[in-house]
């Protein structure tokens, strides 16, 4: 299949003229019309006819012009339903685009459809949804990870090139690993925020997932940058992603954080990561044992920080506008918004939300602390394979837990680059994170390129 | 009022009077967009954008001249300017706040500990206006024009005497709003907002009373004075019949000089405020601290100052001159007595209310009344409030203040 390519492959051969931009659409739509069904990955998709006539219109000015491509829900498209995965916007037809979308649209690239997610971002595993889970393209009777599960489904079943996703406590990075695609969480304030609905204002990240390291540089490179419309957003200078990627990581010092590979580990997973550490190893880089000992309370203070920002967050929901009331928020989210609530009240905010701050500045030390001796640190993306469909979405701690080794990355606000290392016995994916410095997104990416270029893992791809 | 009183019942209480004034600032900008800040008599929702309707995704953008505008009105009033600080979420639900907060300042203000004319300001900070809510027979509209404009709250400490104190300090900050360009300051067109906090102890306790009246939607100095006046009468009226005012928030009727409740308060709102993670933390140098006050300009105390002292002017025309920056500025350009003249007798007239009470009546009032007379000449304040009533009800709806000093004249 054409979209089996990576972009910039994609991108040469239609300036060649070997291909047509309609051809890669019309093999999306194609893919979308024949699995969607299975998957359900889109909440709202685009008209083929508009796509097409899209595509054939379209003008190849840069390395993402012509490339089909999908938006988590939770992103803002002017004249397009936008719904974050809840039925309180199940109408809503926004004014505006967000900065990512225009920067991807002014590039050339042509957008399928608004994907699938948990509500708000409240969820591991797109089950918190009122669109229906999306299902795992490896065992649809499986979940595909979350919150962001429609835009890693739609890759991994070839439906698209790649996606804008959304990681806040690892978004993007949960879903990738469990439908073996890659992922890139970048430094918060790396890409601008502006119109993508929050869920937690302080964790909530905007980047790409595509299918390899090399596509995320690639997309990376044209969505990174300094916003005016969004305060948080960095005046950091974009480095060249791609012009370095080559690079090898020979003397890159990995850490292997021992509190990342104990307790709650699935041992298969376990084994996959051990195996992607010796694959480093051979690539000239040394892997060394350390340890993050604030890890420990990174559950309880995720979980008291961003319910926090989510409570105020979804406040405008309040049945003035957008059409639906309160009573459309789903259970886990309104648990969240009065956990939230609860944290920040009088009396209770000195004891929860001001003592996670606290933690909160701990665990960004610790993790400084650990790269003043690393360049790098790499970890499981998710302590299991894929969950059977309703095991998390019943069980809300078991939900919590399940993102347990990808939450800190946010709440620390370094980037994490996730990458498929392997598959269980029963053929399903299993995904890996480099966690680097603040800033540090071109050298995972060099990590990461260098890996895929060794490994076949994230050509693989579902039977369907 | 003030009926079957025993005198002798007469103590004295000591009022307690502290301000809340929001200053809308004259930016070209709103607060956190770029929608123009200026609302007075457009169009309905014609001045808005994503962000000041806190659609889904809009971020907020701090406007850095309205930062540096709150700054130096604080420097101005001699307040310590907090070199790091930040913004905060006010967390509430009304229909005129389109994202459930409102962006504030909450335990880090911009400025803090100043002073004006003797009284302390607690601090000044700066936030965002709300819509406007207008409330028409079957339906309520929101016009958000206002939504996002730049607000500077002035919060004093209780530390007013009575209504004629906080007169003069009301009319001296908008005279230092005014000299520093920052805004209008026009109280009609609610770009001066006046909240005063009002409740009555006696003066021996040194506590605060258990219970605040807010006095707010008062929408010129005359009437402040006025509600203050009233409301000093009718708590003291409660306390000697041995109630206690209830802790609310009461408006200003003009058309009986009443003030009249609002809304009691239930128990304390919360908030739940909580740094807003949508904007950094903002850090000032000293360096930065002091280029702004070296950019204040004269003062209205100062000014008036010069015109008495270096220009020989009256201090009646120093205060016309001094309150008007484009007349001071005229002034400079030839300072001479005639130039205050020729500028003093070419501004518009204004309408002038009635400036006195009907002499005879309050006379008949005080002879009718030797006790309160006898105790007020002794300085029980009570005494006045209760000639005060009784000239009121002998002349109806009349200033209290002027009331108040026509008796001290006649006394």
């Amino acid at each position: 299949m054409l979209v089996d390519d990576t972009i910039s492959n994609l991108s040469t051969r239609l300036k060649k003229k070997e291909i047509s931009a309609v051809d890669i659409a019309t093999e999306c739509l194609e893919q979308i019309e024949k699995l969607n069904p299975k998957i359900n990955a889109f909440i709202t998709q685009v008209n083929p006819k508009t796509v097409l006539n899209h595509a054939k219109k379209i003008k190849l000015t840069t390395s993402l012009s012509g490339i089909p491509y999908v938006l988590k829900d939770a992103y803002i498209t002017k004249d397009l339903r936008t719904t974050a995965g809840s039925n309180v916007l199940s109408n809503y037809i926004p004014q505006y685009d967000a900065t990512v979308v225009s920067k991807v649209n002014s590039a050339g690239s042509i957008l399928l459809g608004k994907m699938n997610m948990d509500a708000w971002g409240h969820g591991g595993s797109t089950e918190n949804t009122d669109f229906s889970p999306t299902r795992n393209p490896w065992d649809i009777t499986r979940v595909a990870g979350g919150s962001g599960g429609g835009p890693a489904a739609a890759i991994a079943s070839r439906m698209c090139s790649f996606a804008i996703g959304e990681d806040s406590g690892g978004s993007i990075r949960n879903p990738a690993g469990w439908c073996g695609i890659t992922g890139l969480k970048v430094t918060y304030g790396r890409v601008s925020r502006y119109g993508s609905i929050a869920y937690a204002s302080s964790f909530d990240t905007v980047g790409p997932t595509a299918k390899t390291a090399e596509d995320c540089a690639l997309i990376l490179q044209y969505i990174a940058g300094l916003d005016p419309y969004d305060a948080t957003s960095s005046p950091l200078p974009v480095g060249n992603y791609l012009s370095h990627l080559r690079e090898d990581i020979k003397g890159k010092i990995i850490g292997l954080p021992k509190e990342f590979m104990g307790k709650g580990l699935d041992s298969e997973v376990k084994q996959l990561v051990l195996q992607a550490a010796k694959k480093f190893i051979d690539l000239g880089a040394k892997v060394e044992e350390v340890s993050l000992p604030t890890l420990e309370y990174g559950i309880s203070v995720y979980y008291l920080l961003a319910p926090s920002e989510t409570s105020s967050n979804l406040a405008r929901y309040d049945g003035i506008r957008y059409g639906n009331g309160r009573d459309k928020f789903t259970p886990e989210t309104m648990r969240r918004i009065m956990i939230g609530t609860y944290a920040l009240s009088a009396g209770y905010y000195d004891a929860y939300y001001k003592k996670a701050q606290q933690a909160r500045t701990l665990i960004v030390k610790d993790f400084e602390k650990v790269f003043n001796r690393c360049d790098m640190i790499l970890s499981p993306v998710s302590p299991t394979p894929p969950t059977k469909l309703g095991e998390l979405i019943n069980d809300p701690v078991k939900n919590m837990l399940a993102d347990i080794y990808t939450l800190t990355t946010n709440t620390a606000g370094i980037p994490a680059l996730a990458l498929p290392c392997g598959f269980t016995k029963t053929g399903l994916p299993v995904g890996m994170q480099l966690q680097g410095p603040m800033f540090s997104e071109k050298l995972l990416l060099q990590a990461g390129y260098a890996y895929q270029q060794t490994t076949s893992w994230h050509v693989q791809k579902p039977q369907l | 009022m003030f009926k079957n009183r025993n005198f002798k019942e007469i103590v004295s209480w000591q009022t307690v009077l502290g301000f809340e004034v929001h200053i809308e600032l004259e930016t070209s900008s709103k607060m956190f967009c770029c929608c123009p800040a200026d609302h007075f008599g457009k169009a309905p929702n014609t001045q808005v954008c994503p962000v000041c309707l806190g659609l889904p995704g809009t971020l907020p953008v701090p406007n850095a001249r309205a930062i540096e505008w709150c700054i130096k009105l604080g420097l101005a009033l001699g307040c310590q300017v907090n070199l790091f600080s930040k913004f905060d979420r006010k967390n509430y639900f009304y229909p005129d706040l389109p994202k459930g907060y409102q962006i504030t300042q909450y335990n880090i203000p911009f400025c803090h500990d100043g002073e004006l004319l003797g009284h302390k300001i607690t601090r000044v900070h700066l936030e965002e206006d709300t819509a406007k809510l207008q409330h028409q027979e079957n339906m309520t509209l929101i016009d958000f024009n206002r939504s996002g404009v730049p607000l500077v709250e002035v919060v004093t400490e209780a530390d007013f005497k009575d209504s004629d104190d906080s007169d003069v300090f009301l009319k001296e900050l908008q005279q230092i709003i005014r000299a520093l360009g920052i805004s209008s300051a026009d109280m009609e067109k609610g770009s001066m907002r006046l909240e005063a906090n009002i409740s009555i102890k006696r003066p021996e306790h040194p506590d605060l009373p258990d219970y605040k009246v807010e006095v707010k939607n008062v929408n010129s100095f005359k009437f402040i004075k006025k509600a203050i006046d009233y409301e000093v009468t009718r708590q003291i009226q409660l306390l000697e019949s041995g109630q206690i005012p209830v802790q609310e928030t009461r408006g200003f009727k003009e058309s009986t000089g009443e003030t009249v409740s609002q809304r009691a308060k239930e128990e304390a709102n919360d908030y739940r405020y909580f740094p807003e993670p949508d904007i950094p933390p903002l850090q000032f140098t000293e360096a930065q601290i002091e280029s702004w006050r070296s950019e204040l300009p004269v003062l209205p105390a100062r000014v008036r100052e010069e015109l008495v002292n270096r220009y020989q002017l009256s201090s009646q025309y120093a205060v016309i001159i001094s309150s008007d920056p484009d007349m001071y500025a005229k002034f400079l350009k030839n300072p001479s007595k005639a130039t205050a003249n020729a500028l003093v007798n070419k501004r518009p007239l204004q309408t002038t209310q009635s400036a006195e009470v009907d002499r005879e009546v309050v006379s008949k009032v005080l002879i009718a009344n030797p006790k309160a007379v006898a105790d007020l000449k002794s300085g029980k304040q009570q005494a006045l409030f209760f000639l005060i009533g009784q000239i009121k009800k002998e002349l109806g709806d009349v200033d209290v203040a002027l009331v108040k000093r026509t008796v001290e004249e006649l006394i």
